[in-house]
């Protein structure tokens, strides 16, 4: 579903590999590895060299923002640009998104209380509910539990799990290791030093 | 209609008044001696030139020398914009942009004011379009670097917001509206202050001016209202093509914000 050639991003060599559809890929290494680049490069946010195809159509043969709707990228550190989350939540089915926010432990209110008032955890879980909403195919997520309490994070990744069930795939950037034990099919091991790059195949 | 003759002798005594300012940077130790000195001296020197030259104009009234004056005007309108931004757009791109935007304000707002309603005999006399254009150059300058300072500080500090409208797959102009609408309102408002306050508060320049040099006050308001007109409408036009521009130089075709083409700041 997902293909990458020989993608080309900061330091790193060229990178080429696949996302099937329904698997999710673990993308690790130590910080400043190049790992949010790569999902940058992905979604298209930077230019990068090299090829990115979805279903065989490549990036450039389409609109970026088409391609973003279909190719999600979900950042560590999320950002809003209105006072409240409603803002970015507007046009969407209102069962989806309640639907969607129960499952991450969120009430529907929450999206009318100002980003300022929120807890870090809040807005992870806000960020990735917004990232899930229009059903993307493709979702690129860096570090979508790294500022949740346990049972916040077990919510998430049981959301995530439901994704590549219900057939999309996954380009997951995660420090924790048993979440990826228990999400990914296949793992992508970047390293800083020599800015080495080895794809290997785990146990799904 | 006459004016006093200024002597040196006047003007030096005008200059002593700089004194308070020197006291005051040497009493807090504002070190700004030297500058002051040097914002004087550019002062005096500037506009003798200037003097000079329009002397010379005058005496032409040519449309090549004309034409001539108005492009260096232009281009060191320009020039302004681009230096005085705390973050600069790198490369030419962004001194081209802003003198060609401010060449075609201050033509197109100064033909119609002179050109159109002025209506001198001949249409180019240079008595009265390179005092209007200096005046629409002035401002449209002074509004498009407060659009680009503005818009580009948002960029910066909003850019996580912006590409997270982006990553769900908002387009440029989209993602960035807020930026644009901050600036653009940041480049209009002064004029509409400076609008609201004038002959109140302030006796504009030009204004002033003519009723110095004996015009009946009537007069010189008539043309102080027209000028205000095209002030208003030149940075209305400056900040809305400074933004525009300034969109495009720092996002590409494919919607990505490409704020490594600022400059870092110093």
């Amino acid at each position: 579903m997902l293909r990458v050639e020989h993608l080309q991003t900061g330091t790193l060599p060229p990178l080429t590999f696949e996302v099937a559809a329904g698997e999710c890929l673990a993308v690790e290494g130590p910080s400043g590895a190049g790992k949010t680049r790569l999902l940058r490069a992905i979604a298209d946010l930077d230019p990068a060299p090299g090829q990115v195809f979805l279903n065989g159509a490549e990036r450039n043969e389409m609109p970026a923002p088409r391609w973003r709707r279909h190719v999600r990228y979900c950042a560590a550190e999320p950002a809003w640009w209105s006072d409240t989350p409603r803002e970015a939540f507007k046009g969407a089915p209102a069962a989806r998104t309640e639907r969607l926010l129960h499952s991450l432990g969120l009430q529907p209110a929450v999206l009318d209380r100002a980003v300022s008032a929120l807890s870090t955890g809040e807005r992870q879980r806000l960020a990735l509910a917004r990232a899930l909403l229009d059903e993307p195919p493709v979702l690129l997520l860096d570090e979508p539990s790294a500022a949740l309490d346990p049972q916040a994070a077990a919510l998430a990744e049981e959301l995530i799990k439901y994704q590549t069930l219900a057939g999309r795939c996954v380009v997951l950037v995660s420090h924790d290791r048993g979440q990826i034990e228990r999400l990914a099919h296949a793992r992508l091991q970047l390293s800083k030093p020599a800015a080495v790059s080895v794809a290997t195949v785990a146990a799904p | 209609m006459s004016t006093i003759a200024l002597t040196p002798l006047d003007l030096a005594l005008a200059a002593s008044l700089l004194a308070i300012n020197a006291a005051i940077s040497w009493g807090f130790g504002l070190r700004l001696e030297r500058s002051i000195a040097v914002a004087a001296a550019r002062m005096v020197v500037q506009l003798a030139l200037i003097g000079l030259v329009l002397k010379l104009i005058f005496a032409q009234t040519s449309p090549a020398w004309t034409l001539a004056l108005v492009l260096v005007m232009a281009a060191a309108a320009g020039v302004e914009v681009v230096t005085r931004q705390h973050r600069r757009l790198k490369g030419w791109h962004a001194l081209g942009l802003s003198s060609a935007t401010l060449l075609f304000i201050g033509v197109a707002i100064t033909s119609l004011g002179v050109g159109v309603i002025i209506g001198p005999e001949p249409w180019y006399a240079p008595r009265y379009v390179l005092p209007i254009l200096g005046m629409v150059l002035g401002n449209a300058m002074t509004a498009m670097s407060l659009v680009l300072d503005t818009f580009c500080e948002t960029l910066t500090r909003e850019r996580a917001a912006i590409e997270a409208r982006l990553a769900l797959g908002a387009e440029r102009r989209e993602a960035v509206s807020g930026a644009l609408r901050t600036s653009l309102r940041t480049g209009m408002t002064p004029i509409l202050n400076s609008m609201a306050t004038t002959g109140i508060v302030a006796l504009p320049g030009m204004m002033t001016g003519q009723i110095l040099a004996g015009a009946d006050p009537l007069e010189a308001v008539k043309y102080q209202i027209l000028i205000m007109f095209l002030i208003a409408a030149a940075t209305a036009l400056a900040a809305f093509l400074g933004a525009l521009g300034a969109m495009l130089l720092l996002t590409d075709k494919r919607h990505r914000l490409r704020l490594e083409r600022l400059a870092p700041t110093s």
